[in-house]
């Protein structure tokens, strides 16, 4: 008996030794894969640098102010200064039709629809974000441009006066593959994006700062008017930007529905323009060994303007959350 | 709690004055509807984009003003923002029925044998003929290799971001996944092509693209991890530590376990997402015609490329290729999805 209650703390201290190994391993393999995450990032900035960095020895003009695209004529002449204008263009382009549609779209699964359809009418909209970009593009090209193309002519003959859509000689009958049109793709896929989010920050709003409206005698708009909307502000905003960040980045529908040139204007009405991600897409199969460096470059601008969009949209929504969660709780 | 109808009990219809019957919103919103129909009539054709743009602009104005008039401002007011809330989904939803409607009637009716047992090995643009035997092969491939490298990695940060992860550096970490979601997908393809294929001399390859498609798929599958695995109620695990168990034991084969349900939902989910990615494979798998079962060396098909190239062509056979390879994409993915979906409604888990 003495000799086995000798034994027994040996027992315990070395398995809980062996426990307290596993513990470690297990805990330092998840910390890994935590930092690979940063890796990843990290890495991504440093190989687009690094691999385009052979572009701009043979830059003859400014990378940042060039029009052009020709990186692989002899001299090169290549600058991002087109494709970044008709990205920020097509992407608040499509923001500004979105929107508002979004908006109404998570209104009315948190507060008209009937709760328990509402989970179901939630996902329908999230099958709109599964549809591939791929496929929208082909339907864009397709069937969405040629269909547009009355409108686009509404647009000019009447609200030509606006100068987004003043009618230069060339809004012609079959040509309609427009920033405009772009636009509208983008809108659509951004749409499910911003929505599911808006959505999540209205069903965040205090059940009892609703009650207390609708006990008050407001109707249902003055009740979303007065409790839902302002609290969820700083949300919106978050989902929004977060929106564009994806119209920004949005390539291969671009890629099929416009019709590229390196044209800056704000005619969005005219076929043409451009964005940095249409244009990797379709120049990168056949540049040469200045063209692919160059498309990296853009690339790195991209990626620039992405991560500053998002992060800023990352920030507002977790500063809004914590707002919410400290007036509810 | 007090909902709506509660409200509408506390004050009975003789105490809110007067109220537009059913039937006469129905009529007032016909009317409007039907002015649409007269106007595009008179003009010299029918065009169907006008007639509901206007039949929807004309049921808003004279529902809003028979309820103003019966009603009074603010009912009409709240009238006329209902309807447009209800309109605005429907605009929604038009895209997603008109997308899913044109690539079923026009790519369905090109299925044959044929077009899913042959490649486009030496088929022309012009000429019918040729499938996406190869392109299947590639997309399965791509998708398989980019789950398995994405799966594990994601699963130990969503752990480690909810059961270990304290202070500034766990914080980091969530807040850099959330971030990572934005990476447009052009971008990591072209990171794998700088790292990958030209970087490391590797050259294109099927791996490439599931390296790229990983990329984008490990955000997801944080993200979705992360929620399903904070769902796990404490007491669960109160009651392995209890019983004695280690915490990373616990981890395994109790908290894991129970959110498996929501973890194969969420993977589902990435899986269809980065299924229909096109962009990223542009720069790394870069397409082949011929069929290349190997996925670590040589060029490889996938059926988002062959949407993309075929779709670029000026030859109608290769647009009605691209059309049928459209719908088998869109097939897949939205099968996935609706499966992932049911399955989350039968182990839906609930807890407080």
């Amino acid at each position: 008996m003495t000799t086995r209650t000798g034994e027994l703390p040996d027992v315990i201290a070395s398995s809980a030794r062996r426990k307290a190994n596993g513990d470690a391993v297990f805990r330092g393999l998840t910390l890994l894969a935590g930092a690979f995450v940063l890796l990843v990032l990290a890495a991504i900035a440093v190989f687009l640098v690094v691999k385009s960095l052979p572009a701009f020895g043979h830059d003859t003009k400014s990378f940042w102010t060039t029009f052009e695209w020709l990186p692989d004529n002899s001299p090169a002449i290549f600058g991002v200064a087109a494709l970044a204008f008709g990205t920020a263009l097509s992407a608040v382009l499509a923001l500004v039709m979105a929107f508002p549609v979004a908006v109404a779209v998570a209104l009315f699964i948190s507060d008209y629809a009937p709760r328990r359809l509402a989970r179901w009418l939630g996902y329908i909209t999230d099958l709109l974000a599964a549809v591939p970009s791929v496929v929208f593009g082909l339907w864009g090209l397709f069937w969405l441009v040629p269909h547009l193309t009355p409108l686009q002519h509404w647009l000019a003959d009447n609200l030509g006066f606006i100068p987004l859509f003043a009618d230069s000689e060339s809004v012609t009958a079959n040509a309609s593959r427009s920033i405009f049109a772009a636009s509208v793709v983008l809108a659509i896929m951004v749409l499910p994006i911003i929505s599911a989010i808006a959505r999540e920050v209205f069903q965040q709003v205090d059940p009892g700062l609703k009650e207390a409206a609708l006990g008050l005698g407001s109707t249902r708009w003055e009740m979303i008017r007065t409790a839902v909307i302002p609290p969820s502000k700083g949300g919106l905003a978050g989902a929004t930007i977060l929106g564009l960040g994806r119209a920004l980045g949005e390539t291969i529908a671009v890629a099929l529905v416009l019709g590229s040139s390196y044209a800056v204007n704000f005619q969005v009405l005219i076929p043409g323009k451009n964005t940095i991600a249409a244009n990797i897409a379709s120049q990168f199969g056949e540049a040469g060994p200045i063209g692919r460096p160059a498309l990296i470059a853009s690339g790195l601008v991209l990626f620039a303007m992405t991560m500053a969009v998002t992060l800023v949209a990352r920030w507002i929504i977790y500063r809004a959350g914590a707002v919410e969660r400290s007036a509810v709780a | 709690m007090t909902t709506p109808a509660m409200v509408m009990q506390l004050h009975p219809p003789g105490m809110r004055g007067r109220r537009l019957s059913r039937n006469a919103v129905f009529s007032a919103g016909l009317s409007g509807v039907g002015l649409a129909g007269v106007l595009n009539l008179a003009s010299s054709s029918w065009r169907w984009a006008e007639f509901v743009v206007l039949g929807v602009v004309f049921a808003l104005v004279f529902v809003t003003g028979a309820s103003w008039a019966v009603e009074g401002r603010r009912k009409a007011i709240d009238r006329l923002v209902s309807n447009i809330v209800v309109s605005a989904f429907l605009v929604a939803l038009a895209p997603l029925a008109l997308v899913v409607y044109f690539t079923a009637v026009r790519g369905i009716p090109h299925f044959s044998a044929t077009f899913f047992t042959h490649s486009l090995a030496g088929v022309p643009p012009s000429e019918r003929g040729g499938g996406i035997a190869a392109a299947i092969q590639g997309t399965v491939e791509q998708v398989f290799l980019a789950t398995l490298i994405s799966v594990p990695i994601g699963l130990l940060v969503a752990v480690y971001v909810t059961e270990y992860g304290r202070g500034v550096f766990a914080r980091a970490i969530r807040f850099l996944v959330d971030v990572m979601t934005g990476i447009p997908s052009i971008v990591a393809g072209l990171f794998i092509y700088t790292f990958l294929v030209i970087g490391l001399h590797q050259g294109f390859s099927g791996f490439a693209g599931s390296l790229a498609l990983s990329i984008l798929m490990l955000p997801v599958v944080i993200r979705s991890a992360e929620e399903m695995i904070a769902l796990v109620p404490k007491a669960y695990r109160e009651a392995s530590y209890a019983l004695g168990v280690t915490r990373w034991r616990t981890i395994v084969s109790v908290v894991l376990p129970t959110a498996k349900g929501g973890l194969v939902t969420g993977v589902m989910l990435a899986v269809a997402r980065v299924t229909g990615e096109t962009a990223p494979l542009l720069l790394t798998a870069f397409d082949n015609n011929y069929l290349n079962a190997n996925p670590f060396k040589g060029q490889q098909s996938s059926l988002s490329l062959v949407v993309y190239t075929q779709a670029q062509q000026a030859y109608q056979p290769a647009v009605e290729r691209a059309w049928a390879a459209a719908a088998t994409l869109i097939l897949i993915v939205i099968g996935l999805y609706v499966v992932a979906r049911l399955l989350t409604r039968r182990s839906a888990f609930r807890h407080g």
